[in-house]
């Protein structure tokens, strides 16, 4: 009989009307990597939330080591040797990582002490799963992969026998990516137990040992990986077969729509974000910036989209240089008007308003668009029937333009942008992280849009971290890292190794 | 319930039920004080609803002292709506209450009533305007934060009011730190003599037109903040501004303006305090009204139909409260205000008190 670190049986867990999971069922054996996979709003991060004591399950039992217990608190959890490594970081970036790492174990008043015994502790820590991790270094000034060991050593630290990891490779170079996975599976070999929660297949399918496939806020399949290829996984992930590859035909780029030239960007403390980038977008052609998340790609966007001030440089866009042009509005109105729609990367942070119906955020930036408003103030009807249309038009669900846009789903909130930024008839579209959080049948949606918008000949920058999107969809790849372009590689012969070489040619590692 | 997650209530019930158990809880603990300093709580809440609006004359005086609270309490919602924080609605009531008496003085020998009226509103609004537009400059521009700002022009807006009462426009020869009376054709109409005019008889009170202008103003509100499109940059930028950026909405001056309206409509109290019934301008004639403000808004959720609620329930408190302190000498003002400070704080600060326990109940239901 296989010994199960972790048993979970019948757990069901509503809020409100919404059932985020339904009577889950789900062992892990103890020493394996188990996978759990769904797409967005499937209840993997909800499932979790239960087993770290941060919410409630509704109903349903849960067994540690063969014992069932209640967990009622994080601190249950990590006194019974369950510890999470969080999407976002929860450390302190002015401590070094020793300091972190004690951080609510302090061992008693005297700091002193505490840090001595967790030195020792550490540098054993470090040495049996390979961590690398030097104590004395300022968190903040490590690299994103570190941070992540850091959060690691940090549940070891405390005794977690299980550890849980949501969607930890998101910000990873796949160099760092792989270095995690060497670690994971060092862990497993010393008798541990991993939690990988992820969206990516191929993670799933090198690494881990079984799989939980959840949609629907239920549990569609427990296999062993073994048994399993990704196209299985996915077809169980969204219930259909999904076509991963996006359907494009080799096109003759058009004119040149936008022409960066040595595009400067200096923070107010002085460092320098962007280092003098040069490059064009043409007619009828996406072009990709590749990158791990923080070498500047989000700057260029807001920068190109009027909510950030260059520091110098031209952006030629329709015989005018936008930096240089006098603004009578707020750029980023001004820019919109003239022809360039935005996406951005972080939707519900700025492409949204969450607590906004989603009529209110069918015309966030074109509020005063006059086919939107002719005088002081809207008629209502009108903006609940133009959502209306969109909704249609692109899918979006539930089909209710009176919903808050914090109730939808992120890929159906994602719709919500997209659909008013098209609707714009924009020439150049600016378009950051257009599938993050994004479940897998939406993306397909997405994917194609877009190269339709191109096949229309509008001119399209795609800021992303997923380099299967990059490669997908573009016809020509930039690499950014540190502030500059690395290198560009053709679209239709790049390879991830290639460009995750180029992501990593840096000074940051 | 964790702080900062989203309640499972349905909406009715976030907006009808939690407040009215507030309510109780805050009458409960105020029938135990009662009770401990030796009244019968119950014959005192009798009292209390009686002064309010158990007479006609009581009715009055708590609807005019709802019309203060209507204006004070928008006033604080309209910067709510853009994220702000204001504080300072009694100071701009007040300084509002200089630029209409400045007004007055100058201009009721000759003016008559209908273009001394609208005047001293659009004047009582700039003045509330423009002391509220120094913090709403300050915060927008310096990131000077407008919750200490605001306190500070309250202050500052005291020893000036004073200053200029007790030695510039005070009635010569007069001991008392006030203007002289202003003339009739600069009184706000009376409630009893708008009755008189269409056969009712109405009690002498306070009341007067200006309710009506507050009502009024509480129309305006929603149509401005929900239907039109600065109301609409207004929200933006007081929920998102990372998305008003996005957008490309002037978040500087969205702020700076979103403060000027607060301003003007807290200087609308001033109408209601001086041309409704003073008839003259006296030190210290807002009396609280900005701070109840504050409470009256948080308590209405910054919605009009919430804020003339709420307006009407501390204005009950208010008037209540003066008839039992009458009636009962163990209950002073001061018991009065540790009323008024119970509902605030149960209302106001401890709002959520009883989701968890009603949220239970909810989901047992369904």
């Amino acid at each position: 009989m296989t010994d199960f670190a972790i048993e979970l049986m019948g757990i069901c867990k509503s809020f409100g009307a919404v059932a985020a999971n339904r009577d889950v069922d789900m062992k892990v054996a103890k020493g394996s990597i188990h996978g759990i996979i769904g797409e967005n709003g499937a209840g993997k991060s909800t499932l979790m939330s239960i087993l770290y004591g941060y919410y409630h399950a509704d109903a349903g039992v849960i067994r540690v080591n063969n014992r069932e217990t209640r967990i009622r608190s994080s601190q249950e959890a990590i006194r019974l040797g369950i510890g999470m490594v969080h999407q976002h970081f929860m450390l302190v970036d002015t401590f070094t990582v020793l300091e972190n790492i004690i951080l609510g174990a302090e061992g008693g008043l005297i700091l002193k002490h505490g840090l001595a015994k967790a030195r020792e502790h550490l540098k054993q820590l470090n040495l049996e799963y390979g961590l690398e991790v030097d104590p004395d270094a300022v968190v903040g000034k490590l690299g994103v992969g570190l941070q992540q060991r850091v959060e690691i050593l940090k549940a070891l630290y405390r005794g977690a026998d299980v550890l849980i990891l949501d969607e930890p490779t998101a910000v990873l170079t796949p160099q760092e990516a792989d270095h995690l996975f060497r670690i994971l599976r060092a862990l497993r070999n010393q008798g541990k137990t991993v939690i990988l929660i992820t969206h990516k297949l191929r993670e799933v399918m090198d690494t881990t040992d079984n799989v939980t496939v959840m949609r629907g806020g239920q549990v569609v399949g427990n296999v062993r990986t073994c048994d399993v290829d990704k196209a299985v996984l996915a077809d169980m992930m969204v219930g259909r077969k999904v076509n991963m590859k996006v359907d494009k035909q080799a096109r003759e780029p058009g004119e040149v729509v936008l022409s960066v030239k040595d595009l400067k960007l200096v923070d107010a403390r002085g460092v320098n974000l962007l280092k003098g980038l040069s490059f064009d977008v043409r007619a009828g052609e996406i072009v990709g910036v590749a990158g791990v998340a923080g070498n500047g790609q989000s700057e260029l966007l807001e920068v190109l989209a009027g909510m950030t001030e260059a520091t110098s440089g031209e952006v030629h866009y329709k015989g005018e240089d936008l930096v240089r042009r006098k603004y009578r509005q707020p750029k980023a109105a001004a820019l919109r008007k003239m022809g360039i729609a935005h996406v951005p990367e972080d939707r519900s942070r700025e492409g949204l308003v969450k607590t906004f119906p989603a009529y209110e955020n069918a015309i966030l930036g074109h509020q005063r668009d006059p086919a939107v408003c002719k005088g002081w103030f809207y008629r209502r009807r009108d903006l609940i029937k133009h959502a209306s249309q969109l909704i249609s038009q692109f899918d979006i669900r539930p089909d209710n333009p009176m919903l808050r846009a914090g109730l939808l789903s992120g890929g159906n909130q994602q719709k919500v942008v997209l659909a008013r930024e098209i609707h714009a008839n924009p020439d150049l579209f600016l378009v950051g992280q257009p599938t993050r959080g994004v479940d897998i049948g939406a993306i397909e949606f997405i994917h194609r849009r877009l190269v339709e918008l191109r096949d229309e000949g509008k001119a399209i920058l795609l800021v992303s971290v997923e380099l299967e999107e990059i490669m997908a969809l573009s016809d020509r790849i930039l690499v950014m890292v540190g502030g500059e372009i690395s290198g560009e590689v053709p679209g239709a012969d790049a390879t991830a190794s290639a460009l995750g070489l180029l992501m990593g040619g840096g000074d940051k590692h | 319930m964790k702080f900062g997650q989203p309640s499972t209530l349905p909406r009715w019930a976030q907006l009808s039920i939690l407040p009215v158990l507030n309510l109780m809880a805050a009458l409960l603990v105020t029938g135990l004080v009662t009770w401990l300093i030796g009244e019968n709580p119950l014959e005192c809440l009798k009292l209390l609803i009686h002064g309010a609006f158990g007479y006609a004359e009581g009715i009055g005086y708590t609807l005019f002292y709802t019309t203060d609270f209507i204006f004070t309490g928008l006033a604080v919602a309209i910067a709510f709506h853009a994220g702000l924080f204001n504080i300072g609605g009694e100071g701009q009531s007040y300084i509002a209450g200089l630029g209409v008496t400045l007004v007055v003085l100058a201009c009721d020998k000759f003016m008559p009533f209908w273009l001394l009226m609208p005047l001293c509103m659009l004047v009582a609004m700039i003045f509330g305007a423009a002391w509220a537009f120094i913090p709403g400059w300050l915060q927008a521009k310096r990131g000077s934060h407008i919750v200490v700002t605001t306190i500070m022009f309250n202050f500052i807006s005291y020893s000036l009011m004073l200053y200029l009462i007790s030695h510039q426009l005070i009635q010569a020869g007069s001991q008392n730190p006030a203007s002289r009376e202003f003339a009739t054709n600069a009184w706000m109409p009376a409630m009893k003599d708008m009755g008189a005019a269409i056969g009712l008889n109405l009690p002498d009170t306070p009341l007067n037109a200006s309710f009506f202008l507050a009502v009024l103003a509480c129309v305006l509100f929603y149509l401005v903040v929900w239907h039109s499109r600065w109301g609409y940059e207004l929200r933006t930028v007081g929920t998102n501004s990372a998305a008003a950026r996005y957008a490309g909405i002037n978040v500087t001056k969205v702020i700076i303006i979103a403060m000027c309206c607060s301003g003007a409509v807290a200087g609308l109290a001033s109408i209601n305090e001086l041309l409704g019934s003073a008839h003259r301008l006296n030190v210290g004639f807002t009396n609280g009204i900005g701070f109840v403000g504050v409470a009256v808004a948080l308590m209405g959720r910054n919605h009009p139909v919430g804020i003339f609620l709420s307006a009407l329930l501390f204005g009950a408190l208010t008037q209540g409260g003066l008839d039992l302190s009458f009636a009962k000498p163990l209950i002073t003002t001061e018991m009065v205000l540790l009323i008024e400070g119970l509902v605030i704080l149960f209302c106001g600060g401890l709002e959520n008190l009883f989701e968890p326990f009603l949220a239970v109940l909810f989901r047992r239901r369904v």
